[in-house]
């Protein structure tokens, strides 16, 4: 710590009532109980200490440990008895603690402790003056996980009472519990990222989506069954997002799908592929008349204003067609490619027209 | 019934026979597409499936199952949290046989809506001792326990094992409510053990 003079030698000055002190003769160095009881101190009170505080210390007058407990002797590979408590141990708080006599005011304190030499193990105290000096019982506090870790303790160097194994089997269950509920998060979100792959229908309009789409476009190509596809695209929905928001736009897509599904029949297929994208499939129908006639149905009331609250949004939309008998079966890209294009035809032509990419 | 019943024989069936056979096992049992979802279900019926489905895949007596399960669950590398937390019970397996009194409070503070069924040791001799697994009524109105006991069989000889001890273990069958394990203790120190320590890295 300080240069110059030994924390032994500061005892020394800062003892306050040498008078006091026992025989006086020259200490052994045993840990033995006989020693610490020569000292003054009442009979038994070590054996009884060792059992109900192993980690106590009997400090005697003159700042020199008298006694230690079997525990905390093992952390210190030389006896401690005979030591000056002071040179092994530094009292952390409260702070200022320096010499024997600030020592003695502390009684009844919490003391944080740590050995001089070690591994910086922290401990908690408490002391109590007796006439032979003063009784200091330890414990580990919050650094017993390293503590036994760096002193490889067992239960037996714990007092039967002591609730320090509870607490170290309480924090590797928590450990074990919390680890295991890490991986069931993992799974659980792996299954949730799994579901949503798999899943085949749009969330917001409840139509099919672009994976659901694929699934009936390939069915159906199968089948060979002729069929129609419907390219769909909203105009000035930006527009709608934009002014009024985005539950606004919500508010339209929904009323959008709920519009396509009441023009369609059960068992055509109605998908939302994109934001304002959508696909129409018409399984046996091929008939241009028929499909122009539901695509300007369709044009004409999603032509119509859609209130949304005090608001009133405003769209319309464009249409390309194709037919499924004017392409090599399985064709799907090709379709969906010409179907694309129709739309844009449409487009060209003003909003609210429909196109086949045949004509 | 908690999902970690049906997670621990999952494990064991995976860590022990490979993950082929596991599936197998949750096909026989009809979890076929629910998967974790049906491993999550706190319903006994799903947990006796999977039981049933795994002695039938694996052609073996769903005691003997049990026991090995047991086995697995405090000696397998996959597992070591569990035999450490045993370990805490005591220093030799005498104070480890009496911890187990408590072992459905510790449990408890481990995981709050775990509940094991109460243990109780009964110590005739000084080597000689049963274990009451209380599975059933009156102790405990639901079913969803029976077969414990082949479990704790499973446990008692991993422990024994862990510890260096000794034993012959005889599972006595019901009496009841109670599934009762007779221990007798040959030799506390027949081999080194394993070693433990209170702290994880200690060597």
């Amino acid at each position: 710590m300080v240069a110059g003079r030994s924390v032994s030698q500061r005892m020394q000055a800062g003892r306050q009532d040498e008078a006091v002190r026992g025989s006086g003769d020259g200490l052994a160095d045993g840990p033995d109980a006989p020693h610490a009881g020569k000292m003054g101190w009442p009979d038994g009170l070590c054996q009884m200490l060792d059992v109900l505080c192993p980690m106590h210390l009997l400090i005697d007058q003159k700042g020199q440990i008298a006694h230690v407990g079997p525990t905390l002797q093992r952390l210190q590979t030389a006896a401690m008895p005979g030591r000056p408590f002071l040179d092994l141990f530094t009292v952390t708080r409260p702070r200022g603690i320096r010499l024997l006599a600030d020592l003695w005011r502390a009684e009844g304190c919490t003391l944080r402790l740590m050995l001089r030499d070690g591994p910086g193990t922290a401990f908690k105290g408490c002391l109590v003056r007796s006439p032979s000096g003063m009784v200091l019982n330890l414990s580990f506090g919050i650094s017993i996980l390293d503590a036994v870790k760096d002193y490889a303790l067992s239960s037996a160097d714990f007092a039967p009472t002591d609730m320090t194994v509870e607490m170290l089997y309480l924090f590797e269950a928590k450990s074990a519990a919390m680890e295991e509920s890490r991986k069931l998060n993992q799974r659980l979100r792996g299954a949730m990222v799994a579901a949503e792959e798999q899943a085949l229908t749009d969330m917001l309009t409840g139509l099919a989506n672009r994976r659901a789409l694929d699934q009936r476009l390939s069915r159906l190509h199968q089948s060979r069954e002729g069929f129609g596809l419907m390219h769909l695209d909203l105009d000035r929905f930006k527009a709608v997002n934009d002014t009024l928001g985005h539950a606004a736009g919500d508010h339209v897509l929904r009323h959008v799908a709920s519009v396509l599904t009441e023009e369609t029949r059960g068992g055509d297929t109605v998908a939302r592929i994109g934001g304002d994208e959508f696909v129409l499939l018409f399984p046996a129908l091929q008939d241009r008349a028929q499909l122009d006639g539901i695509a300007m149905r369709i044009i004409d009331r999603l032509g119509a204003p859609i209130p949304y609250g005090a608001d009133i949004c405003r769209i319309a939309c464009s249409i390309g067609t194709v037919l499924s008998g004017d392409y090599a079966p399985g064709d799907r890209t090709r379709m969906m490619a010409d179907a694309d294009a129709a739309l844009y035809r449409a487009k060209a032509a003003g909003r609210g027209c429909h196109r086949f990419f045949r004509t | 019934m908690h999902g970690l019943f049906n997670r621990a024989i999952q494990c064991f069936v995976t860590d022990t026979q490979g993950s082929d056979i596991w599936a197998d096992v949750a096909r026989g049992a009809g979890l076929d597409g629910a998967g974790l979802a049906a491993m999550l279900s706190e319903d006994p019926v799903v947990t006796r499936q999977v039981l049933d489905s795994a002695a039938h895949v694996m052609a073996r007596p769903q005691a003997e199952l049990l026991e090995d399960m047991g086995t697995y669950l405090v000696s397998h590398p996959n597992v070591g949290a569990l035999r450490r937390l045993l370990r805490f019970g005591g220093e030799g397996f005498v104070d480890f046989l009496h911890s187990l009194d408590d072992l459905r409070d510790r449990a408890r503070l481990a995981v709050a809506d775990l509940e094991l069924p109460q243990l109780e040791l009964q110590e005739h001799a000084a080597d000689r001792f049963s274990l009451r697994c209380l599975t059933g009524a009156p102790y405990r109105q639901d079913r969803a326990m029976t077969g414990f006991g082949h479990v704790m069989m499973g446990v008692l000889r991993g422990m024994a094992d862990d510890y260096g001890a000794l034993v012959v273990l005889d599972h006595a069958g019901h009496q009841a409510g109670a599934e009762v394990i007779e221990i007798t203790l040959v030799e506390r120190c027949f081999s080194t053990g394993r070693d433990f320590a209170l702290g994880r890295r200690a060597g």
